[in-house]
């Protein structure tokens, strides 16, 4: 049974359509990418899956239970996890707060949660009693990943995992969802502006277009698709 | 004349060294970037350098003058304008209006008297005056909001059909990356000795990112200085003069791009090795 | 002097009590409670009922008002602060404002208006230690007090929910993508939160000795300084605020006398403002947060009119009530009138510049004072006292707030009731200017043209006509330069900065204006009366003024003139109700409110 199942799903602001009729399916175990130029639609895309907007028409599944009215913590307590866009830390807590804030779905094993995210990374662990919001850039979006990892998850949603993080961060950030995802199973959906990179550690993809899905298919054959070399990748 | 000119500026926050004596200048037409891991004080150096914080110690001298403590308002009236990291638009205006408040520096008829403005209690007459004037609001304000209308539509036209079909929309719908173009707008209108940015792509694809940096390009070579800082290492080494690398509030490295780019200690701290493909 | 000190820590905990409640909810749900002082009376009311009728001990009392006002908190929450999550968060500051409404009348209703005596639960005098007499009373109001604060203190650090409460507070949107669910975070908070008012009612009951349905509202205000005071938000710091006020009111009071107390209070609060704009405890970053990384409202539009329908509004506004309506109406339509002038000024300090001010009553006051005191006290004639009174409540407003420049957010606002309270409370201790409470009477009606102005009609065309003028101003304002800048410092104080606007001279320009227009409305009020005294000036004009704009639509000048019609015309409508006038008039309020929180002039943006 998949883990995340979008059926035909259409999303409005006000009298704007933002997604027309999006289908998409994550895997247990998948690395899926999400792709799009600005304004396409990924970011809407991930609020809805979160239960942040909800959609007009069209079903939204989870573990094969429908969630598609669903409030976003009924959600969370079904395995999603999110790293939001623009990180969204929570400024005046500490560092530690904002992790333990993100175990809020789980009661045991927060502990050793916390200790592997502060192994994987060790700025935060220095960091622990400073309010999130002085953090830089790059330290809170660190925070953001670390957060969402200490409920356990079995499908994160990532908005732009990587954005302003140095480039030896960026390294660090997309090995860590791999080996996430080789180790313990871990489903990821996101969204990336750095395709190439992306697709380098994703299993599959799909390309947004204007709120359309224009595009999907195994890594690989998006990697070597002509059309999203010159859109995505600069190339 | 040196368009900035920064000598051992330093900011701690509780104890942590965020800019730790940190100099450097910025010559007329040059684009300067400063580059380094996170957390090592580029958006610190920049708030130092714009008046959005005070220094603890240390000079900055734009254009001739020193202007080591001034408000944000003073430097951005005297030519200084920025963009900031995560964006600052103003949500409920529209595009248009957003890039209108960047010409606030600019305004003579609808601001008499602003030589006034940094005088105690004569600004008051310059205040009232700005009222009297909204209320009348006589031709030449009218002329001049016509030339700043006429000023913004090519500020947005710079990001093709990006932004002026929104023009009338509230900035607050926008998606991250236009809001990060409306911004760069807004701090362009005035047309000010030194832009300074801080990421304006983040958020962008590369290809996005690629437009953007034919924009910046086009700028330089109309002779705009530009100090930057960016995480987009093609972009930097592209478009930079000279590089300055940061690390933990320090410079380790300042050079051509290319030099740096080589420098063992920046590879080290910033670059990485380059990613293995870690396909599964 | 010890035993000042101890009175001063026992009323105090109920200050701080109170102030944890009020700071807790302005944590969570980002809203300014104004229904918290009816939590405390309640809490009275109910703690007196039990132990006097129902003739409970002390325990169960406590217990049974934990429970009536608990559930009181909750019904608050769902009914009045809720449903307005995803509207302006001003539109709830309104509808808790429209609960202490009904919530202060219905106790009226259910208890008797009348004051009663609290029973003494416990000894007042038993216990002594080194010359200082006291009682079990007073050690067991502290004990519970700080033993409660300790609690609280320790839940929302170390608890989980403790930190989702925190968490759903400085940031709603990525508390819910934690799975922490809004909604139940919310009610606890409002629960939590009420019962400690509940609490501080009866331990305040107690202390006070008499009590009665509205004895919220002063200790209501000492409570919100207590909050401000400590740090917004900040727990410790409601705490220090609340048994420091204590301690300097009781020593204030005993100096100069209960009338000082009011002018004591705020202007502590104002001293610590200016020295620390955080407060106490509060942190401030050095830096604002960057917006929309929180949950960003977007502003409600303009419901705009033709401007044929606009013309006919004011011809009509001149033609009907000369030849339709009776004496008595055509007065409400004066007050209605004036109402709309100063909330005209709040248009711009708060809709345009967003400012909110709780505290528009001062430049009323001082206007309405000038020109009393000038036409009175000098014989100037009233054209003359009528731009004076603008000026000099402009400068005023200019120079009292300007401590505030400095502030941000809801601190500006406190900031503002403060000052608003501060000139109420000098118009009644400043005898030698103002005559003190006794007020300023027989203040002569302004000439027109040899004629004087007094016949209500007369009254209403001259104020109608400044309204015009008023509302043209505001207008212009608006739609010019100016306004657009003005926006942009309420939209993000730092990116308006690095765009070369200085913001306190906008700031400072906007109260200014607001300051004049506000005087002149004042100027109007006393000539209009010709009488007037500092009670006219109380806390509740200054609330009812916001209300009127936010009502109306903070960002809609004709909504100032809508607003105004409702909200004082509603209350005169509703007369032969009698007795239920205000608990309708509460009722009708948040009705109002829930159903158009973006005001009835605003459009919801896309
Ligand atoms: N609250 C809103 N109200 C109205 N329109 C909105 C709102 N939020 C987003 N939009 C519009 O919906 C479209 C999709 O926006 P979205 O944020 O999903 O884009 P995105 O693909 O994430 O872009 P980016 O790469 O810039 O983050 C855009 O045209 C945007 O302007
Ligand atoms: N107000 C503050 N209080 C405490 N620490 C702060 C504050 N502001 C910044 N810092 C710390 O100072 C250091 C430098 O921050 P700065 O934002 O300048 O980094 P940066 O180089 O811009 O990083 P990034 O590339 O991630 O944006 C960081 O470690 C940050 O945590
Ligand atoms: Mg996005
Ligand atoms: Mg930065």
């Amino acid at each position: 049974m998949s883990l995340l199942e979008l059926d035909s799903v259409s999303v409005f602001y006000g009298q704007t359509q933002a997604l027309h009729e999006i289908s998409l399916v994550v895997e247990p175990g998948e690395i899926v990418c999400l792709l799009g130029g600005n304004a396409s639609g990924k970011s809407t895309t991930m609020k809805t899956i979160l239960g942040l907007i909800t959609p007009r028409s069209g079903e939204i599944r989870l573990a094969g239970e429908r969630v598609t009215r669903s409030a976003p913590a009924a959600r969370i307590r079904r395995g999603l996890a999110s790293v939001p866009e623009a990180r969204r830390v929570f400024p005046e807590m500490s560092v530690e707060d904002n992790l333990l804030t993100g175990a809020f779905t789980r009661r045991t094993g927060i502990r050793a949660e916390l200790a592997s995210v502060y192994e994987s990374f060790p700025r935060l662990a220095e960091r622990r009693r400073q309010p999130a919001g002085t953090l830089s850039g790059g330290e809170q979006q660190m925070l953001a990943f670390g957060r969402a990892l200490m409920s356990a998850p079995t499908l994160i949603c990532m908005d732009e995992p990587t954005m302003g993080l140095a480039p030896i961060f960026v390294d660090r950030v997309l090995d860590l969802i791999a080996a996430l995802n080789r180790d313990r199973g871990l489903a990821v959906l996101m969204v990336e502006q750095n395709a190439e990179l992306a697709l380098s550690i994703a299993h599959r993809g799909y390309v947004l277009n204007t709120g359309h899905l224009v595009l999907d298919g195994p890594a690989p054959s998006l990697i070597d698709n002509p059309a999203i070399r010159t859109a995505y990748f600069g190339a | 004349m040196t368009v900035l000119e920064v000598t051992g500026l330093r900011r701690s926050f509780a104890g942590l060294r965020a800019v730790d004596g940190v100099s450097f200048t910025v010559e007329p037409g040059e684009v300067v970037s400063i580059i380094g891991p996170n957390g090592s004080g580029k958006t610190t150096a920049l708030n130092l350098v714009s008046g959005v914080l005070r220094p603890d110690s240390g000079q900055v001298t734009f254009q001739g003058r020193d202007v080591t403590g001034w408000r944000p308002e003073r430097l951005a009236a005297a030519g200084l304008s920025r963009t900031f990291q995560n964006g600052r638009v103003f949500g409920n205006l529209t595009v248009a209006e957003n890039v209108l408040i960047g010409l606030t520096p600019t305004l003579q008829a609808a601001r008499p008297f602003s030589r006034w403005r940094n005088v105690p209690v004569l600004r008051w007459a310059s205040l009232l005056a700005e009222t009297a004037v909204a209320l009348v609001d006589p031709p030449a304000v009218r002329r001049e909001l016509a030339d700043r209308q006429a000023k913004v539509a090519t500020q947005l036209d710079r990001f093709g059909d990006r932004l002026t079909p929104r023009a009338d929309l509230a900035a607050h719908t926008l998606s991250y990356a236009n809001r990060r173009r409306t911004e760069i707008a807004r701090a362009l209108a005035s047309g000010p000795a030194l832009l300074v940015l801080d990421e304006p792509t983040a958020g962008m694809n590369p290809a996005e990112t690629g437009e953007v940096l034919e924009q910046l390009l086009e700028l330089k070579a109309a002779g705009q200085t530009i100090l930057l800082v960016e995480h987009k290492i093609d972009l930097v080494m592209r478009l930079s003069d000279r590089v300055l690398v940061l690390d933990a509030g320090s410079v380790i490295a300042a050079g051509p791009p290319e030099q740096v780019r080589s420098d063992p200690r920046v590879i080290e701290a910033y670059l990485g090795k380059r990613r293995p493909a870690v396909r599964p | 002097m010890l035993d000042t000190a101890l009175a001063g820590l026992v009323n105090g905990s109920s200050y701080a009590l109170l102030a944890l409640g009020l700071s807790l909810i302005f944590g969570v749900a980002n809203v300014i409670n104004f229904a918290h002082a009816s939590v405390f009376a309640v809490g009275a009311m109910s703690g007196w009922w039990f132990s006097v009728d129902l003739d409970w001990p002390l325990w169960a009392v406590l217990l049974g008002v934990t429970a009536v006002t608990g559930l009181l908190g909750l019904v608050i929450n769902v009914i009045a602060v809720t449903p307005l999550a995803k509207a302006p968060p001003i539109a709830a500051l309104l509808s808790t404002f429209a609960v202490s409404v009904v919530v202060d009348n219905g106790a009226q209703l259910v208890f008797g208006p009348e004051t009663r005596r609290f029973p003494a639960l416990l000894a007042t005098d038993n216990l002594g230690l080194g010359g200082l007499r006291f009682g079990t009373l007073d050690v067991t109001i502290l004990v519970v007090a700080i033993g409660l604060m300790l609690v609280l203190g320790w839940f929302l650090r170390a608890s989980r929910y403790g930190r989702a409460i925190r968490a759903v507070a400085q940031d709603r949107d990525a508390a819910a993508q934690m799975g922490i669910p809004l909604a139940r975070v919310q009610n606890l908070a409002f629960v939590i939160a009420s019962v400690l008012g509940g609490v501080a009612g009866v331990l305040g009951g107690m202390y006070l000795n008499n009590i009665s349905p509205t004895v919220g509202s002063t200790v209501g205000m000492s409570a919100f300084a207590a909050a401000t005071l400590g740090g917004l938000g900040s727990l410790p710091g409601a705490v220090a605020g609340g048994l420091l006020l204590g301690v300097v009111e009781a020593f204030g009071v005993s100096w100069w006398g209960g009338n000082a107390r009011t002018l004591i209070t705020f202007a502590v609060l104002l001293i610590v403002l200016w020295v620390r704009p955080s407060g106490l405890f509060g942190k401030r970053a050095p830096l604002a947060a960057e917006p929309m990384t929180g949950t960003f409202f977007g502003a409600a539009r303009t419901v705009r009119l033709r401007p044929w329908q606009v013309a006919v509004a004011a011809v009509a506004a001149y033609v009907v009530p000369a030849v339709a309506l009776d004496d008595y109406t055509v007065q409400i339509g004066v007050q209605v009138v004036v109402y709309a002038i100063l909330a005209l000024s709040l248009t711009l300090v708060s809709g345009q510049a967003g400012q909110i001010s709780l505290g528009q009553a001062a430049p009323l006051a001082i206007g309405a004072y000038t020109s009393a005191l000038l036409t009175t006290a000098t014989g100037l004639d009233f054209w003359l006292s009528l731009p004076i009174s603008g000026v000099v409540a402009a400068v005023l407003s200019v120079v009292l707030v300007s401590p505030s420049w400095r502030l941000r957010g809801h601190y500006v606002s406190i900031a503002t009731l403060a000052t608003g309270l501060l000139v109420a409370a000098a118009a009644v201790n400043f005898d030698w200017l103002t005559n003190g409470p006794s007020g300023v009477s027989a203040i002569p009606p302004p000439t027109l043209f040899g004629a004087s102005v007094s016949a209500p009609l007369a009254v209403y065309f001259l104020d109608l006509t400044i309204l015009l003028v008023v509302l043209l101003l505001v207008v212009r304002l608006r739609r010019s330069t100016l306004g657009r800048i003005w926006s942009a410092v309420r939209e993000d104080e730092v990116a308006a900065r690095s765009s070369g606007i200085a913001v306190a001279d906008y700031k400072s320009l906007a109260f200014g204006i607001g300051g004049f227009v506000a005087g002149i409305g004042g100027a109007l009020f006393a000539q209009q009366y010709g009488y007037i005294d500092p009670s006219v000036f109380g806390i509740s004009v200054s609330l009812l003024a916001l209300t009127i704009v936010v009502l109306g639509g903070l960002n809609s000048p004709l909504g100032a003139v809508v607003g105004a019609i409702v909200l004082v015309g509603l209350p005169e409508a509703l007369r032969m109700l009698q007795e239920t006038r205000m608990l309708t008039y509460g009722l009708l309020l948040l009705a109002v409110v829930l159903f158009r929180p973006q005001g009835l002039m605003g459009k919801v943006a896309r």
